[in-house]
């Protein structure tokens, strides 16, 4: 019963979306160029499925390849921030204001910087847009560690890096969960940046491009859609990493 | 009888961005092997610096420590903690935080062995059948107790306590003074504990030892004469003329220690 209705909850929710956005186009009377509605997408996804499955799999494939760098470094960043305060002085500034410029601007540089090297681009680009909260969290999470915790160990003799094993790793991972699952949507976000912006891009982004110049407004739609289906697989991946890793730190309900 | 702890004239300050911040000055202290002491004195006094100065977390500026006939310069593995906060680790079971320094301490020592041993103790405290409960299931007495099993699963020659009672209501907090009885009763170690509440010193010391305010010095040292019952302390002790008169010394003490005047009479 409890699983039934975690899983038909957000379904019911979806199918009331896409009524509501069918009966919103409708009532309108809005054609497909101002905004196709969901009874339009079945078609342009029977007649491109290829082109769906082929950019989806570039699209996916080059996110995940980013977050997982995004995850190593950010991770080691954090690390660094997090026991030397040195450091955490040093980094913040540069930290907060490489992630203030707006990444569309750095699409030309990469493209310059590594010409022809488009699938590194695209990857370089997911990984620089989702490192910042990975680093930042872990950052936080060993900073504020509580120093009871780590006496506990320390008084036994045991060394810096035992410590950071036993507490300091696990102790900091809810907080690397929570990071995770804002730098998946982000990480999309920049593959598909790179993807509609560069002129060789490839993937669901060169899709979406491609119905734009055709004038092919319900393709668009259906990228935006398989876009959103992808980004929820990824999210509800890691929700799944987060259950198996850091399912202690959710407290039973009452 | 040796003593076990040897504090001699430790002295130390606190780095502050305002100047050296003293709070211990020429500090001595004693505890034979297998005495439990209770350190009392006013708030902010440097009590919790001597734990740390105690399990060689921190250097004292001046002066020696020594556990056992050795000089204390670095952490040592024959000390256990407790704090006022419990710090077990969230993601492990009960059983596997009391274990926990038993990883650290017995790498040799087999699973089996260690779930043994942290099982002993667990049923010492009346823990038995929660051991594979997560921190967050159990009450902050239950807490409390499984911090106790960590800090001495080790077989530690001292056991240095911080307040371990402080944030527990009155009944909880009289539950736990009798528990860590019955631990004594069982495991031979050498206790230290810092507190605030002196009927608690009473109840679980041998000897009291009140500090001065800051920067703290030993102002004064009480063996406890407990009206034994059949060789066990019991709570209700507490309430005879006997612990009366020794809480009225005390608290005239706390009262100098904190620079006001003790009343005059008794």
């Amino acid at each position: 019963m409890q699983t039934f209705q975690k899983i038909a909850t957000p379904v019911l929710a979806i199918l009331v979306f896409i009524i509501l956005w069918e009966a919103l186009v409708w009532v309108n009377d809005w054609p497909d160029f101002v905004m196709a509605s969901p009874s339009d997408l079945p078609a342009a996804y029977s007649r491109f499925w290829e082109l769906f499955l082929t950019g989806g799999w570039e699209t996916l494939w080059r996110t995940v390849a980013g977050l997982l760098l995004a995850v190593v470094f950010g991770t080691a960043l954090g690390m660094v921030m997090g026991f030397s305060r040195i450091a955490r002085d040093a980094l913040y500034p540069l930290l907060v204001g490489f992630n203030a410029v707006p990444k569309a601007t750095l699409v030309p540089v990469l493209a310059l910087l590594f010409v022809g090297q488009h699938n590194f681009n695209t990857v370089m680009m997911a990984f620089l847009i989702s490192f910042f909260p990975i680093a930042v969290s872990v950052g936080i999470g060993l900073s504020t560690l509580e120093p009871e915790y780590r006496d506990i160990l320390r008084s036994l003799g045991a060394s810096k890096f035992t410590i950071f094993r036993k507490i300091a790793l696990p102790k900091t991972l809810p907080e690397f969960f929570g990071a995770l699952k804002v730098s998946v949507t982000l990480s999309f976000i920049g593959t598909n940046l790179v993807e509609i912006i560069s002129p060789h891009g490839r993937g669901l982004g060169a899709l979406f491009l491609s119905g734009q110049t055709n004038s092919n407004y319900p393709l668009m739609f259906a990228v935006l859609i398989a876009l959103a289906v992808l980004g929820i697989l990824l999210y509800y991946a890691v929700v799944a990493l987060e259950k198996i890793f850091a399912g202690w730190a959710e407290r039973p309900q009452q | 009888m040796t003593n076990l702890i040897d504090i001699k004239g430790v002295t130390h300050a606190y780095k502050t961005p305002n100047g050296p911040l003293p709070v211990l000055d020429n500090l001595t202290l004693s505890v034979p092997e297998g005495e439990f002491a209770a350190v009392v004195g006013p708030s902010g006094c440097g009590k919790s610096t001597l734990t740390r100065l105690v399990t060689g977390l921190m250097k004292p500026d001046q002066g020696e420590v020594w556990l056992h006939g050795q000089r204390v310069t670095s952490p040592r593995r024959t000390v256990g903690m407790a704090f006022q906060n419990p710090v077990l680790l969230e993601w492990r079971t009960i059983l596997d935080n009391v274990i926990l320094p038993l990883e650290i301490v017995a790498g040799s020592m087999s699973r089996r062995a260690r779930e043994d041993r942290a099982m002993e103790l667990l049923q010492l405290v009346g823990l038995d059948g929660f051991e594979h409960k997560r921190p967050s299931e159990l009450s902050g007495g239950m807490r409390q107790r499984a911090s106790l099993c960590r800090a001495i699963v080790h077989k530690p020659e001292v056991l240095i306590m911080d307040e371990p009672f402080g944030a527990l209501d009155a009944f909880t907090r009289e539950d736990l003074w009798q528990t860590m009885h019955q631990l004594r009763a069982q495991e031979p170690f050498t206790a230290v504990l810092i507190t605030h509440d002196l009927r608690e010193s009473v109840y679980l010391g041998d000897q009291v030892i009140v500090l001065s305010g800051r920067p703290a010095t030993t102002q004064f040292v009480m063996d406890v004469d407990y009206p034994q019952a059949g060789g066990l302390r019991e709570i209700d002790g507490l309430y005879t003329s006997q612990c009366a008169e020794m809480l009225a010394t005390l608290r005239d003490q706390i009262k100098i220690a904190q620079g006001r005047q003790p009343e005059a009479a008794h």
